[in-house]
């Protein structure tokens, strides 16, 4: 495919991506794309396109369901994620829900450094400090919660909680953060602090942005896709393609006759 | 002709209201007939029962025939209480909880995450075969496995096997339910961080889910701890107080049914009873608490 010519030095490249949740059905179809280091990378579609399905693909979360078949090969920095173990994928690609889920039973302290608790492993308690105070910092939590790291994650409002979740993905320093419509669940101030949250943090990490408003697209990410059934129609410079879209469908799609 | 029609609609409404309130008075004289049997219950425990209780009730043992005759001869309390009763249900309730809760949560995790396979479809129904088995014909089986292979006579082991049979299929039902309420959201963020699939179950459903699977656990054991009819034909009872799982041993259902059937123990049915429901009252009450502080 050519598009993925785009890009040079991909940090994530996907290579003939195929998701089918049975033999007749694909939802996602022989999707080749490269993913710009340091970038925010939204995906665009209308529901049902596909794009939460490849997302998930990216971090394989799709090895849960036993009847979602996975076909071709993810790459990051050239190295093929097949060969990885859940864990270490799982600390190298972090993910944001669509609600915010922390963990109800633990105290926000632990749900930044829940990824080391759960997976047994074992740092001195200093270390963990300075995990939870920096993860806190950088989605700009820390001030609001730092004389309460004892109380319930589920103690906090939503777009806190969402924030909360975006620390958990990061305490883990991965190199790519992949979110799914992070902010649908959200009011608008809340997703306004999510936003500037996600352009301050590509300075650190890669984010790829699964979002069904387009107008969210162009405030924050830097290249965009945009998927119809199941298909990568477009791929591009977010400003390039909301000025002026090659593909016909992108086009309406951007201007609204379908959604 | 508008107002005659204003009129009209007016009765309308007022036979309306009329058969509203009828209908509530109806729902309300209804419920109260429903509950009134457990107020009439527990008054008439309290009236019956009250003087039997007091310190010895609750630190000696069963008295004999002889020494309940001359005490209610004399107008006096019986003498003696129920501690090998309080102590061998104990016991065997523990031992039951002990064998039941975690085959039980593990068979309730199994339903939930494999929850449209055939063989958990079996096995749910199963289940529910198993929880309208009369409990009497599960002392039976018990009574075949243990009393009669095992232990080689009545025990306590005997007892609790049954009991812990009675248990399974609430504790079950109760983990599959509590898992079912949990987000999956969730269960992804854990996947999503890498974590194995034991340790999802383990640190984070089992605990999201404690309150409900405490309140199960709870009912389960309020259930079972009145259980007569098993527990004849299993532990059969005992005079004294007993820690030996191999032996026979008492249980405080057991014991109201030996007093029934000496005329000169009548008295400590009463407060026997009494001290039974108080308990079974006091675990239902819990976990209903739990449950609401969970919401």
């Amino acid at each position: 495919m050519e598009l993925i010519k785009h890009i040079k030095d991909p940090l994530l490249e996907l290579k003939n991506l195929t998701v089918s949740y049975n033999k007749t059905k694909e939802a996602v179809t022989n999707v080749s794309v490269g993913i710009k280091k340091n970038k925010v990378t939204a995906i665009m579609g209308p529901s049902g396109c596909g794009k939460s399905t490849l997302l998930r693909a990216v971090n394989r979360m799709h090895a849960l369901y036993p009847n979602i078949e996975v076909q071709g090969e993810i790459f990051l920095n050239g190295e093929n994620i097949s060969s990885m173990s859940d864990i270490l994928l799982r600390r190298k690609i972090g993910m944001v829900f669509q609600r915010p889920n922390p963990f109800p039973t633990m105290s926000i302290y632990d749900n930044v450094i829940a990824g080391y608790k759960l997976n047994g492993i074992r740092i001195k308690k200093n270390k963990k400090d300075e995990i939870v105070e920096k993860a806190l910092n950088d989605v700009a939590l820390w001030d609001e919660v730092k004389d309460s790291l004892n109380k319930k994650g589920t103690f906090l409002s939503g777009g806190q909680q969402q924030r909360l979740c975006i620390a958990r993905a990061i305490a883990f320093l991965p190199d790519v953060i992949l979110l799914d419509e992070p902010t649908s669940a959200l009011d608008p101030i809340a997703t306004k602090k999510v936003e500037e949250l996600l352009v301050e943090l590509k300075e650190k990490y890669t984010i790829i942005l699964v979002t069904h408003n387009m107008a969210q697209a162009a405030r924050i990410s830097d290249y965009s896709m945009f998927m119809y059934l199941g298909k990568l129609i477009e791929y591009g410079k977010t400003k390039n393609m909301f000025i002026n879209p090659i593909d016909k469908r992108t086009e309406e799609y951007l201007t609204g006759k379908f959604s | 002709m508008s107002r005659k029609n204003n009129m009209l609609k007016q009765k309308k409404i007022n036979a309306r209201i009329l058969k509203d309130k009828i209908f509530s008075g109806v729902i309300f004289l209804f419920s109260f007939i429903t509950i009134s049997p457990i107020i009439f219950i527990i008054i008439n425990l309290i009236s019956k029962g009250y003087k039997q209780i007091n310190l010895s009730f609750f630190t000696e043992t069963t008295p004999d025939t002889y020494e309940a005759m001359v005490a209610v001869s004399n107008n006096k309390i019986i003498p003696g209480g129920i501690l090998n009763g309080i102590t061998g249900s104990f016991l065997m309730v523990s031992l039951a909880s002990i064998m039941a809760i975690p085959i039980g949560i593990l068979i309730g995790i199994y339903l939930y995450e494999n929850s449209s396979k055939r063989y958990a479809n079996i096995v749910r129904d199963i289940t529910d075969i198993l929880q309208g088995v009369p409990s009497i014909v599960l002392g039976l089986i018990s009574y075949f496995w243990v009393v009669k292979n095992i232990t080689n006579g009545f025990s306590a082991l005997a007892g609790s096997t049954a009991l812990a049979i009675m248990m399974l299929p609430l504790i079950i039902r109760s983990t599959e339910e509590t898992f079912k309420m949990i987000p999956g959201t969730i269960k992804e963020a854990a996947i999503a961080l890498g974590v194995p699939y034991h340790k999802i179950i383990f640190r984070v459903l089992i605990p999201t889910g404690f309150s409900g699977l405490l309140t199960g656990i709870l009912l389960a054991i309020s259930r079972i701890i009145g259980e007569t009819a098993p527990l004849m034909l299993t532990a059969l009872g005992s005079m004294k107080v007993s820690f030996n799982i191999e032996k026979p041993i008492s249980a405080v259902p057991l014991l109201i049914w030996e007093f029934y059937n000496d005329p000169n123990m009548v008295n400590l049915i009463w407060a026997s009873s009494l001290f039974l429901m108080i308990f079974v009252l006091t675990l239902n009450l819990l976990s209903k608490y739990i449950v609401q502080r969970s919401i």
